[in-house]
């Protein structure tokens, strides 16, 4: 468990219009508090914070004032030799993989064991848990970006630790590689049962991986809560915005902002955005209320997604009919859970 | 085949064994003055990479005493530092002539020019890697060895090269305090007394020993990047 009271940072950056040195609140009274078994994600634009958040955790940056907590522990009160035994117990992965070019990936892998029989076992297994066996021998300048992220998920392994941080792990991979070692984490957070930290500026990471979520904004945490609750109910500007980066929904906004001819209503249709999250399924409401209100429903963009195990998204649709019949339609359609957003009229 | 190199360079055949001990005095300086440089040279080194701001152990004051000091010893030219150096020599090597002699500036001469090529060589080294080692619970001494001074073998090696180039060129001055080898022998023969020939062979091997040392240089640094 890992529990973050009060934390900042700031450090002292030179500004060039002023030639002085000013401070940077990197990270502003931070308070978090991530379970054993998590796979908490930290998600915010470059510059927000995020990543001396995350170094925050194992005190490769540390904040001036705060307390961080890893298993009841307070990191801040240790010695130096305390905190590197305390280290062992939050492995890190990060952008650029951080590799010893100079040691081959077992050599890679056993950098933080003591040498012998059980560490050589060890590297065996570890390369096994993230598949790659046969590269043994290579040298990091051989490896594609995915095996080099493997190669830095078994280093951080390697000590057992109960923490995973991941600093934009998967930032500089493409997103077929991003995917697979998403996969792997997730495996490695059910098989060993270690609680992941993802630190990242891509919805998509968070939505397909984790079950908490923070959002980060000028070395704030401005939102957080279970990754559902963000995604169906986003409080902040901001996290709407990030969402929007995931779903098609808000291409319409593009064709109502170019008047594109797909969206050419006539005088009886309305444009509206429907969405929906949780239990209900609209598919059977929209045919259910072309049924009772005698309107047509076309829809023009769908996007439905899964979190966390309960769909989510939304439709555009042109609804078609008389004021009367429409205005009763999405009355009903509100009543139903559906949000329901009227973009333009005929 | 003796007629023809008595013709070609007489003095040369002449001056044979002066040019054998000439030859091994400018091996020995630069072997004794190189290892000692390189051991003072790497010290330092490492010394200014983890002081530096933002560096391992920041220590700025110290930092900056080391990086005015070596540029001090950078901008003097050799020929006055070992004028400079003549009473400090003397309590060093017990003498400020000959070989032993040369010993000494040679060693203030290329220690720090030693130091900014094995300081460049370890800034090299990616700072990830010594963030990844950090967050695996590693030491300093763990840092300092298991990662600056492995990653940086290659650069190490280059900076090994080109210093022991320039201790070569360093080593001809040595003559002015009577310290010998192939570039005193070459202004005295070659220079003082127009026996041209001499100056042509000593110059051909000098470009034999740079050519060899870069060749070897760049061989072995190929052979550790991975």
């Amino acid at each position: 468990m890992i529990e973050l009271r009060n934390v900042s940072k700031t450090f002292l950056g030179k500004n060039p219009s002023r030639g002085r040195f000013h401070e940077i609140h990197a990270v502003r009274d931070v308070s978090i508090c991530i379970e054993q078994g998590d796979i908490f994600g930290v998600i915010g634009f470059s510059g927000a914070g995020k990543s001396t958040l995350a170094r925050c955790v194992n005190l490769l940056e540390r904040p001036e004032t705060g307390e961080v907590l890893v298993d009841g522990t307070d990191l801040m009160k240790l010695s130096p030799a305390e905190l590197r035994r305390a280290r062992k117990k939050t492995g890190m992965i990060f952008q650029h993989f951080n590799l010893f070019r100079s040691r081959t990936v077992a050599g890679n892998v056993a950098f933080s064991l003591e040498r012998g029989e059980r560490a050589e076992s060890r590297v065996a297994e570890l390369l096994e848990l993230v598949g790659l066996s046969d590269k043994k021998n290579a040298y990091p300048s051989q490896l594609s970006g995915g095996q080099k992220q493997r190669v830095g998920i078994a280093r951080a392994l390697a000590s057992n630790p109960s923490i995973l941080l991941c600093d934009e792990a998967t930032s500089a991979l493409d997103p077929q590689t991003t995917q697979a070692i998403l996969t792997l984490l997730k495996e490695l957070n059910k098989k060993l049962g270690i609680t992941i930290v993802i630190i990242t500026h891509e919805m998509q990471v968070i939505k397909s991986i984790c079950n908490r979520a923070a959002v980060m904004d000028s070395g704030r945490i401005v939102e957080q809560g279970p990754v559902f609750n963000i995604f169906s109910d986003p409080r902040e500007q901001i996290t709407r915005e990030f969402i929007a980066t995931t779903s098609h929904l808000n291409k319409v906004n593009d064709l109502l902002a170019e008047d594109n001819p797909i969206i050419a209503l006539k005088t009886n249709q309305i444009l509206a955005r429907f969405s929906y999250s949780g239990r209900n399924t609209v598919d059977a409401l929209i045919s259910t209320a072309s049924i009772l209100f005698n309107v047509k429903l076309n829809i023009i963009f769908g996007d439905l997604d899964i979190i966390q195990e309960h769909p989510i998204g939304g439709l555009v649709i042109v609804l078609e009919g008389e004021k009367e019949a429409a205005e009763k339609t999405m009355q009903w359609f509100g009543e139903k859970g559906v949000k329901v957003e009227v973009l333009k009229h005929g | 085949m003796a007629d023809l190199a008595r013709a070609l360079m007489p003095n040369v055949i002449e001056r044979m064994p002066e040019l054998l001990s000439s030859f091994l005095q400018t091996l020995y300086m630069i072997f004794s003055a190189g290892t000692v440089s390189f051991v003072i040279g790497l010290f330092f080194a490492v010394v200014l990479t983890v002081s530096r701001a933002g560096g391992l152990m920041e220590n700025i004051p110290l930092w900056t005493v080391l990086d005015k000091l070596i540029n001090f010893f950078r901008s003097v030219p050799f020929i006055i530092l070992i004028a400079l150096l003549i009473p400090l020599t003397r309590i060093i090597a017990g003498t400020a002539i000959g070989v032993k002699g040369a010993i000494p500036p040679l060693i203030f001469g290329t220690a720090p020019f030693f130091s900014r090529q094995l300081e460049n060589a370890l800034a090299e080294v990616d700072s990830g890697a010594v963030e990844a080692a950090l967050s695996m619970g590693t030491g300093n001494a763990g840092i300092i060895f298991r990662v600056y001074l492995r990653e940086s073998v290659a650069g190490i090696i280059r900076g090994v090269t080109i210093t022991l180039i320039s201790l070569i060129g360093l080593t001809a001055m040595a003559g002015a305090v009577g310290g010998g080898g192939l570039g005193d022998f070459a202004i005295r023969y070659g220079y003082q007394r127009y026996q041209t020939d001499i100056t042509i062979v000593t110059v051909i091997i000098l470009i034999l020993m740079v050519s060899l040392i870069q060749a070897a240089g760049n061989f072995f640094a190929k052979r550790v990047s991975h």
